[in-house]
């Protein structure tokens, strides 16, 4: 869906001008945006050339909201509005995030993803995230003299379907076209990659501010191919924080804190735990409002001891990995550090115990991801002339299947798998005239459904009355390139069919998302109809656009009558550009995409016989 | 319908150029993958994910030796018939019940590595003689024999896999 491109017609690039595509790196502690300007990939710094966006923000009254360094200022005296980390929150439930008891929200418990109160009222972890791409997109239109025509958006490797596709939504609600996701490590890879001009088997160890990835890439010329990945999306550098802030409360025979002195306590651990990276010892120093003063000195050895079980805790999907991969050690040949927390020095040491090498340093582990997602942008815009850009092979991280009898997990797409992916399986019916089959999809490693992640559930209804055992449902599960998944059920004898894009069970229906977007600050004075006017005529200028292109390239696909059909909707579609009838717009621009399908198989084809036919005469 | 060769521009065998394969997999990824289609119209876009979907689940049965093998007697009318046929010679299922006490047995990465390292040998073996049947002699509904046991194997193989994880 384009709902929210927001270039005014007629401004829209020319086909072949450098459209304007940012990579953002979403981070749980930081964000950033960046972009590839004459070939160069560069962060894009706020005005006061600050690279980094603090991922925090501030409700100040139910009007005004602080993004960034602003809201991270305020947030000890303002700690139930000011919201730090809600990439922990995205596409989880209340039960699934750990150390709940000592965030200082109001959690209000929502069906599949917790919401939290404050001053603004409830706000979801989706909204959140929105308000820190708006002023990421915001920072990028104002350096870049633009309108932003689309943005990769990076996620943990390891986020399941719930929390990729919570992204995805907060970019929409952000007025971004997001293009892709991108996994954080392939990201990192990318850039590392073509920086080095790496090539063999390469570890990205990512140690973000609250995810943890590994993935084992195969890097050859013009290909990324992740071989492996694994990981933990509730690990990070915030449970070191938190280790720290647990010992100092331990030691300093502290009685249970309020939220203002728990946020003003986790801020000096977390400024202990870097000062540590380059020294020997830290100062814990807080005046609590109830009158107690916290004086203590945190040293490398403690610090070590008591943080030694998150290090650990790293190298088990370490191991994972590479045995999926097929990989010992030493078929490594580098390892790339990510993500801030793999500055502690602890960290590269068990990295580099474990690998038995030096980790790879020579990249800002807080850029690099930001970085490889601009330049993965750059190539889905069509900024780079085919040979030049690179064909990237990624894999989904978390198996997909479907509870069957008994409350087991079939299943049906293994961990691992390159994507987009598909495939389906036959299940049939347990009891005789049963004319409905529950559906319910799940995302895991485990055999037992309760130990999974629900992604939803639907039914197939209709089926005719017949024996058990004598139906032939037909479960299909579709991944695409961002790694989401949708899934259909069809009964082969009658045809009946049902299907599901996997989000109303955890998440927000796509009512949800044009409600938050009706009642986003920003776009609440502009009428809807203009809004569904503009974004008609953007989606239908680039529909023409694109369809010229291919046109140019393989018109003689076509009878001489298919051209004309085409060129046809192509004139009416561009009549109609210009009126006020969105709906008629909407409905050309349908009718061109029809008029194209037959059009695209065949471009397909031709490409896939160019591709083979290539081979050969290249192999003699 | 096309067979998983045919796409690939491979000639139908059990013994197929890995090199080659994948040359062929990049290539026509290259073409067809939905990153060249990001800002194209829905038809084009669709197409793209049809056809990469594709592409991907020829190339993950071409590249792994049991459904490879399963896909050519297919092409040649054979069913390999894993989940009805379950009969085994009985030396076979013998050597089978060994491997799996050594494998409750082995309680260290050493004892896993060792059983691991036996357990390729076999396999390799039995692939060899996959292709000699499906390849040279053409005795498909002989082959269809090999592939079940070769299947056992890739069984054990995934549960040393699980064995490694319980130890850590």
């Amino acid at each position: 869906m384009a709902l929210l491109q927001i270039s005014e017609p007629g401004q829209s690039p020319a086909p072949h001008q450098a459209r304007l595509a940012v990579g953002i790196d979403l981070g749980t502690t930081n964000s950033l945006v960046a972009t590839v300007r004459s070939g160069i990939p560069a962060v894009l710094p706020d005005a006061h050339g600050r690279p980094l966006l603090p991922s925090v923000v501030r409700y100040v009254d139910s009007q005004r909201i602080e993004v960034g360094y602003a809201a991270q200022a305020r947030q000890a005296d303002d700690p139930k509005n000011t919201i730090v980390s809600v990439k922990r929150f995205m596409g989880r439930g209340v039960k699934d995030v750990a150390h709940l008891e000592s965030a200082p929200y109001d959690f209000v418990d929502a069906p599949g993803m917790l919401q939290l109160r404050t001053v603004a009222g409830v706000k979801s972890p989706v909204e959140v995230s929105s308000e820190i791409l708006k002023v990421l997109r915001e920072r990028a239109e104002l350096s870049l003299q633009g309108n932003i025509s689309g943005a990769v958006i990076t996620v943990p490797a390891y986020f399941d379907d719930a929390q990729r596709q919570a992204t995805k939504d907060a970019g929409r609600i952000a007025g971004l076209n997001v293009l892709r996701l991108l996994n954080e490590p392939t990201a990192a890879a990318i850039a590392y990659g073509l920086e080095n001009a790496a090539e063999g088997i390469y570890a990205v160890y990512d140690l973000g501010g609250g995810t943890f990835d590994i993935s084992i890439l195969k890097l050859s010329k013009g290909v990324f191919e992740v071989v492996a990945t694994s990981g933990d999306s509730m690990l990070g550098g915030d449970d070191f924080d938190q280790r720290v802030f647990c010992w100092a409360v331990e030691q300093a025979r502290l009685a249970p804190l309020g939220p203002r002195d728990m946020r003003r306590l986790l801020v000096k651990a977390r400024e202990a735990k870097e000062h540590l990276t380059l020294h020997g010892e830290a100062p814990i120093t807080a005046k609590l409002s109830t009158g107690d003063v916290v004086d203590l000195t945190l040293d490398t050895e403690t610090f070590c001891s008591i943080t030694q079980t998150l290090v650990h805790k790293t190298l088990g999907p370490v191991r994972k990995a590479l045995r999926d991969a097929g990989l010992g050690v030493d078929g490594v040949k580098g390892v790339v550090m990510v993500g801030g927390a793999t500055r502690m020095p602890q960290i590269q040491r068990a990295v580099g115990e474990f690998f038995r090498r030096d980790p790879l340093n020579n990249l800002d582990p807080d850029k690099v991801v930001a970085l490889g997602a601009a330049m993965q942008a750059n190539v889905l815009a069509g900024n780079r002339p085919q040979g030049e850009d690179w064909l990237l092979l990624d894999v989904i991280p978390l198996s997909l299947g479907i509870e069957t009898m008994g409350g087991l997990t079939e299943k049906i797409v293994p961990r691992n798998t390159t994507i987009p992916a598909g495939r389906a399986q036959e299940f049939t019916t347990f009891k005789d005239g049963q004319t409905g089959m529950s559906i319910h999809v799940v995302q895991g490693e485990r055999e037992l459904v309760s130990d999974c992640r629900s992604l939803a559930r639907f039914e197939l209804k209709g089926i005719p009355p017949m024996a058990a055992g004598a139906a032939r449902v037909r479960v299909s599960f579709q991944v695409d390139a961002d790694g989401l998944l949708s899934v259909s059920a069809k009964e082969a004898s009658s045809g009946v069919e049902a299907s599901v894009t996997v989000k109303p069970s955890y998440g927000l229906a796509d009512a949800d998302v044009e409600r938050m977007l009706r009642d986003s600050f920003e776009h609440a004075r502009e009428d809807m109809h203009a809004r569904a006017l503009a974004e008609q005529r953007v989606d239908g200028q680039r529909l023409i656009e694109a369809t010229r292109s291919a046109l140019a390239v393989d018109e003689k696909l076509l009878t001489g009558e298919e051209q004309k059909a085409i060129h046809a909707a192509i004139q009416s579609l561009e009549k109609l550009l210009p009126g006020t009838d969105h709906r008629a717009i909407r409905q050309a621009v349908e009718a061109l995409n029809h008029a194209t399908e037959e059009f695209a198989e065949r471009r397909m084809d031709a490409g896939i016989k160019r591709a083979l036919a290539g081979r050969k005469i290249g192999s003699l | 319908m096309q067979s998983h060769f045919e796409l690939f521009g491979l000639p139908p065998a059990f013994a197929v150029e890995t090199d080659k394969l994948e040359r062929s997999y990049r290539e026509i990824q290259s073409k067809v993958h939905p990153d060249r289609f990001a800002h194209a119209g829905d038809a084009e876009r669709r197409a793209s994910l049809q056809w990469t979907t594709r592409v991907n689940e020829a190339f993950q049965i071409l590249k792994n030796p049991v459904t490879r093998a399963r896909h050519l007697l297919e092409l040649h009318g054979v069913d390999v018939a894993f989940e009805t046929n379950t009969a085994m010679p009985p030396d076979f299922l013998m050597q089978q019940m060994e491997l799996r006490e050594t494998l409750e047995n082995a309680r260290d990465a050493t004892a896993l590595d060792a059983l691991r390292k036996n357990l390729l040998q076999e396999k390799s073996l039995l692939e060899k003689q996959i292709a000699d049947f499906i390849d040279s002699k053409k005795d498909y509904a002989g082959a269809a024999g090999l592939v079940r046991k070769l299947q056992f194997l890739d069984k054990l193989d995934s549960e040393i896999d699980a064995a490694y994880e319980a130890i850590e």
